[in-house]
């Protein structure tokens, strides 16, 4: 999972503190593994030089970096393109499917086209498995059921999902 | 290791099409504008949650239904404005069917089974009976064409109903979840034989399934959602 474009996309909802996004991070998407702050404060430093995020003026307060940080038209163009592009299909995505279904909701953006194209994605890659099971040899097509029942298991996700993204949407931008 | 990636055909191209179909069963809408459009010769999957509408969708294509309001297209003709009587005929003579549970009838032999599209077009016992048994071989279902369907396991049920939805050479399959009885391996062999056969005879195949597995050997899978068809598309989407 990439860290920097899920601090974007939680900036994209509303600038923010280095400290509101390790604490958001966390909780939707650390699942028992925090963000370290330093990786935070240098995944921001890095965001900011390549211009997809401005850091505002240091504001008065205790703790060590006091500036809320904002999107930038270039930043915000970066999570268009992340959301709008089907992951490669291959086995365990969980994550990555996980983040953009989340963040999708948290930014008010449509979910369900991105698991559309998600579930193409995949069945485009089962259409080429079962080809080679058809073409190849029996090893070829124990090697390509492994991956069709994989493929399949993200599919039920995928379709689990969208039967669920009314809910799933009130919870995370309640 | 590569498969082409779906392409939707063109109006001109396609050989059935529903526009804009409604249809509800007394206050509840099975179908709410449902568009889709198949070419000839392809195989397309329709997917969707339980109740979503894609089996009503697909009675629909095959005149087997009539919806409320819009259009039902085949090879260029009306369908759903046909009578009754001529939508019969349009089925026995270029349609073929597959269903979940093969539904044999249970007082006719295996071959009398896959004989029956012939006998109801009109053809005599004999040829129609000699015409069903070249099947039993090719569908691997040899030496079983004087058994009755309790007489066979699912699998093989299953393969005698596909030898009986192809055996008049239909210009369109329509098979409702055909193996969502069977298990995975023997699902696998039904589509495999399904498959090879449609393309063989260049049989347009409209298939309801919701497996994956079994819609991956489509050339192509469309979702149906509330009784709305989604076109599915590997191109990325806008924001």
């Amino acid at each position: 999972m990439s860290v920097p474009i899920a601090l974007l996309g939680l900036i994209e909802r509303e600038p923010s503190h280095g400290y509101d996004l390790k604490r958001d991070y966390d909780a939707y998407f650390g699942r028992g593994k925090p963000l370290p702050f330093g990786q935070v404060y240098a995944t921001l430093a890095r965001l900011a030089r390549d211009g997809k995020v401005v850091p505002g003026d240091a504001e008065p307060g205790a703790g060590p970096d006091r500036k809320r940080y904002a999107i930038t038209e270039s930043g915000r163009l970066e999570i268009a393109d992340w959301l709008a592009e089907p992951v490669e299909p291959e086995p365990h995505l969980q994550t990555v499917l996980f983040v953009k279904v989340v963040l999708a909701l948290m930014l008010g953006r449509s979910a369900e086209r991105y698991l559309d194209t998600q579930r193409a994605a995949h069945l485009q890659r089962m259409r080429e498995l079962t080809e080679l099971k058809r073409s190849g040899g029996a090893v070829d097509a124990l090697l390509a059921d492994h991956g069709l029942f994989h493929l399949e298991a993200d599919l039920r996700w995928i379709d689990l999902t969208c039967a669920r993204l009314d809910a799933l949407s009130e919870m995370v931008r309640a | 290791m590569t498969a082409p990636h779906p392409v939707v055909p063109d109006s001109e191209d396609c050989l059935i099409e529903a526009r804009h179909a409604l249809l509800s069963f007394g206050a509840t809408p099975a179908l709410q504008g449902a568009s889709v459009r198949v070419g000839a010769g392809e195989i397309l999957a329709v997917m969707g949650p339980s109740g979503s509408g894609k089996s009503t969708l697909l009675h629909c294509l095959a005149g087997i239904l009539t919806p409320d309001s819009g259009e039902i297209h085949y090879s260029g003709r009306r369908v759903d404005t046909l009578r009754e009587q001529e939508r019969s005929a349009l089925r026995r003579d270029h349609f073929g069917f597959v269903f979940q549970f093969g539904q044999l009838v249970p007082e006719l032999t295996a071959e009398e089974n896959v004989a029956l599209p012939l006998l109801l077009g009109g053809a005599r016992r004999g040829d129609a009976l000699r015409e069903a048994r070249g099947w039993f071989g090719q569908l691997g279902l040899g030496g079983l064409e004087q058994r009755r369907s309790g007489e066979l396991s699912g699998g093989q049920a299953q393969r005698v109903a596909l030898a009986r939805g192809l055996v008049a050479r239909p210009q369109v399959l329509f098979a409702d979840e055909p193996t969502g009885s069977l298990d995975s391996l023997t699902g696998e062999q039904v589509m495999e034989l399904l498959v090879a056969a449609a393309r063989q005879q260049g049989t347009t195949v409209v298939l309801v399934t919701h497996e994956a597995r079994v819609a991956a050997y489509a050339d192509r899978e469309v979702i149906v959602r509330d009784g709305t068809v989604r076109s599915m598309s590997t191109h990325r989407v806008g924001s």
